[in-house]
């Protein structure tokens, strides 16, 4: 096995492992009730974040859900700045008006952070008509639930990209819930993939918990926008092992299903080949863990420190320029 | 008479409904399963089943538009839409389809469909999820609008939006759920059309609805402290308004100040104002103050968020300056 490889696998692991703990720890923090109001988690979908980030330049562009913390530290976020944000600080990468649904950094190209269920997609059409009117060679990639689909914002989006020819990749997060609601009981074509077909786009399926089917499918998907400049669409079937939000009794799915999910967890069946293929043993994945748990300290620790927007702000930024005053 | 939850006090009322008329029927996203992204609903898919009980996919336009082509058609449906933030996207079937229909058919059809939405801010959940629209509803003919600031108004209102033949929008206050209050089930419905005096006073009226009520209820109670008598009137109904409860406030106390979670640019609180005006311009001894939200998106940080809205301290001082001021 080359080194290259072995850098590259525990690379991955790595970023799957930081949202991993991250996400962990944030549920700890609203427990202490530290962060407030609404908090998704992405246990369970890491590979999806860390393996389409990997296909992706800077110069490409990302739109993202409320369930963001992970496709934002894949991207480059400081995790500092991520849980700044969480904690309402003004060093969070939103200045605490966002909190966790709302993250963003203009220097990534990381525009949000959407709480409206398919309210990212039309600004990843949006995107993706400027790259290309101002003749910029980018990906605009779009990150969005399996219940988006449901909404007319989806289907008027494809409609929009494929009639215009824009390069945006459409990134479909399957993780078979809406909320409460499964998708065959809110979808009634529950086969996603065939959705675009109706708009001309081509789909793919992809296993999202594996992190390098994800990646492959991502690169090669992203070539083929970038290329051609035309939309593309993927479904990355994964699943949440947590609770939709902190408000969520889980009424409506059995925990044998999640236990049985949790076997195809995409952490543990990477470091299972990794460690197949010699490429990690204990103590380089405990390394892994120091690294990744010192990360999160100094993020927490500067969270912590942080100090608070003075109230005084409270009514900056509404707009870019005042007028009439 | 019990004691009971505002939550619970809207569950009861649409059980009842459930129970008494076999056309209505409950639908929206997660009311089954999940059991209402506010527990609202939460049994109800065991006692009526899925038929009446209905899951709806992500997709508020149809769904709601579909509450509205229901009632048409001779239903009763409650449609739950899970906030006013997302009711955005069912707009068009609200404003378009629900509010014309009456009118334009010329009095041919009617559309008896209640619209029930959660609204307010409060907790933390930033800008997108923290509207208050009901100005823009109360503002459309055709409409009838409704806000419960009370957990017996959360179950009468219910029952009174069903009765009605046409279509009602009914804002239930997110960070009120979980309130306390007596509920008495042999009321009569019919009441909330009304503004009610929620207090008696005589030295100046706050006005409020909805999300603001137990704020201005416990700004009341200061002023009561100090000495200031105040009246309280909950406007309920947010279309039609009860014009004739606001004059008569104004003409008891002289000083209005109104309280209302909207942005005061084109807000309810404006509109209310100008009635005063027009109604009671010569009983006034004092302008009328406006107690709103500040103009910027709902931030997220908790003291942000609270300097955003109404407080009862900015209450308080505001009946202070209405009193303050020589007739
Ligand atoms: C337009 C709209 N309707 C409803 C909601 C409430 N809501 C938030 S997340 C969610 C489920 C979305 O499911 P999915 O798109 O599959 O994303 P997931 O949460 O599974 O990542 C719902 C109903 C919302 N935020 N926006
Ligand atoms: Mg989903």
């Amino acid at each position: 096995m080359s080194t290259i490889a072995r850098e590259r696998g525990r690379h991955l692991l790595r970023e799957m492992l930081r949202i991993r703990r991250l996400e962990e720890r944030s549920a700890e923090l609203y427990g202490q009730g530290k962060i407030r109001g609404f908090l998704h988690l992405y246990v369970g979908e890491e590979a999806v974040a860390v393996g389409a980030m990997q296909a992706l330049g800077p110069e490409d562009v990302v739109v993202a859900t409320y369930r963001e913390h992970g496709q934002a530290l894949a991207r480059g976020m400081d995790p500092g700045a991520v849980m700044a944000e969480m904690y309402g600080k003004v060093t969070g990468c939103s200045k605490g008006r966002g909190g966790s649904m709302h993250l963003f950094s203009h220097a990534l190209r990381f525009y949000g952070g959407s709480g409206i269920v398919a309210g990212g997609l039309p600004l990843a059409v949006g995107l993706a008509l400027a790259a290309k009117m101002l003749g910029e060679r980018r990906v605009t990639a779009c990150f969005f639930g399996d219940g988006a689909t449901d909404e007319g914002e989806f289907h008027e989006s494809l409609n929009l990209a494929a009639l215009w020819a824009l390069p945006v990749l459409f990134l479909c997060e399957n993780n078979r819930y809406a909320m409460g609601t499964a998708l065959h009981r809110h979808a009634a074509n529950p086969d996603l993939r065939q959705l675009p077909a109706a708009y001309g786009v081509v789909a793919e399926k992809v296993d999202g918990m594996d992190v390098l089917a994800v990646e492959r499918a991502v690169r090669h998907a992203a070539e083929e926008v970038r290329e051609q400049g035309t939309p593309r669409f993927l479904e990355l079937e994964t699943y949440r092992f947590r609770a939709h939000s902190m408000f969520d009794a889980e009424l409506y799915r059995d925990e044998a299903e999640v236990r049985a999910e949790q076997a195809r967890d995409p952490i543990t069946l990477f470091s299972e080949r990794l460690r197949a293929q010699g490429l990690l043993d204990d103590d380089a994945l405990a390394a892994i863990e120091r690294e990744v748990e010192e990360e999160l300290a100094r993020a927490v620790a500067f969270a912590e420190q942080s100090p608070w927007e003075p109230v005084e702000e409270l009514a900056t930024d509404v707009v870019t320029r005042e007028v009439g005053r | 008479m019990s004691t009971t939850t505002y939550r619970e006090a809207a569950r009861a009322a649409m059980r009842r409904a459930l129970e008494d008329d076999p056309r209505v029927f409950l639908m929206g996203e997660d009311v089954g399963r999940y059991g209402g992204a506010f527990a609202v609903s939460r049994g109800l898919l065991e006692v009526f089943g899925p038929e009446r009980i209905r899951d709806t996919p992500l997709s508020e336009s149809a769904f709601v538009g579909a509450g509205i082509g229901a009632a048409l058609g001779g239903m009763r449906p409650i449609v739950e839409v899970m906030t006013v933030n997302f009711s955005l996207l069912a707009m068009d079937q609200i404003v378009n389809n629900a509010a014309t229909l009456r009118h334009m058919s010329g009095g041919q059809l009617s559309v008896p469909v209640l619209i029930r939405m959660a609204t307010g801010a409060g907790k933390q959940i930033a800008a997108q999820h923290s509207h208050s629209w009901e100005n823009w509803y109360a503002s459309v003919p055709g409409l009838k609008v409704l806000a419960a600031g009370s957990v017996q108004d959360a179950h009468d209102m219910v029952l009174a939006g069903l009765a009605d033949p046409d279509p009602v929008v009914l804002f239930e206050t997110m960070a009120l759920y979980n309130l306390e209050g007596e509920l008495d089930t042999s009321v009569d419905p019919e009441g909330v059309w009304r503004a009610a005096v929620r207090r008696a006073g005589r030295d100046v009226s706050l006005i409020s609805y909805g999300s603001s009520m137990p704020k201005t209820l416990e700004a009341a109670e200061r002023l009561a402290a100090e000495g200031v008598d105040a009246e309280v009137l909950d406007l309920r109904c947010l279309r039609p308004l009860d014009d004739a409860a606001i004059v008569a406030t104004v003409e008891r106390t002289h000083r209005a100040v109104i309280v209302d979670e909207g942005w005061r640019t084109g807000s309810l609180a404006g509109e209310v104002s100008a009635r005063i005006m027009e109604g009671a311009f010569y009983a006034l001894d004092a302008p009328v103050e406006r107690v709103c939200t500040a103009e910027v998106p709902i931030p997220y940080a908790k003291h942000l968020e609270d300097a955003a809205l109404p407080s009862v301290d900015g209450i308080v001082a505001a009946a202070r300056r209405a009193l303050a001021r020589e007739p």
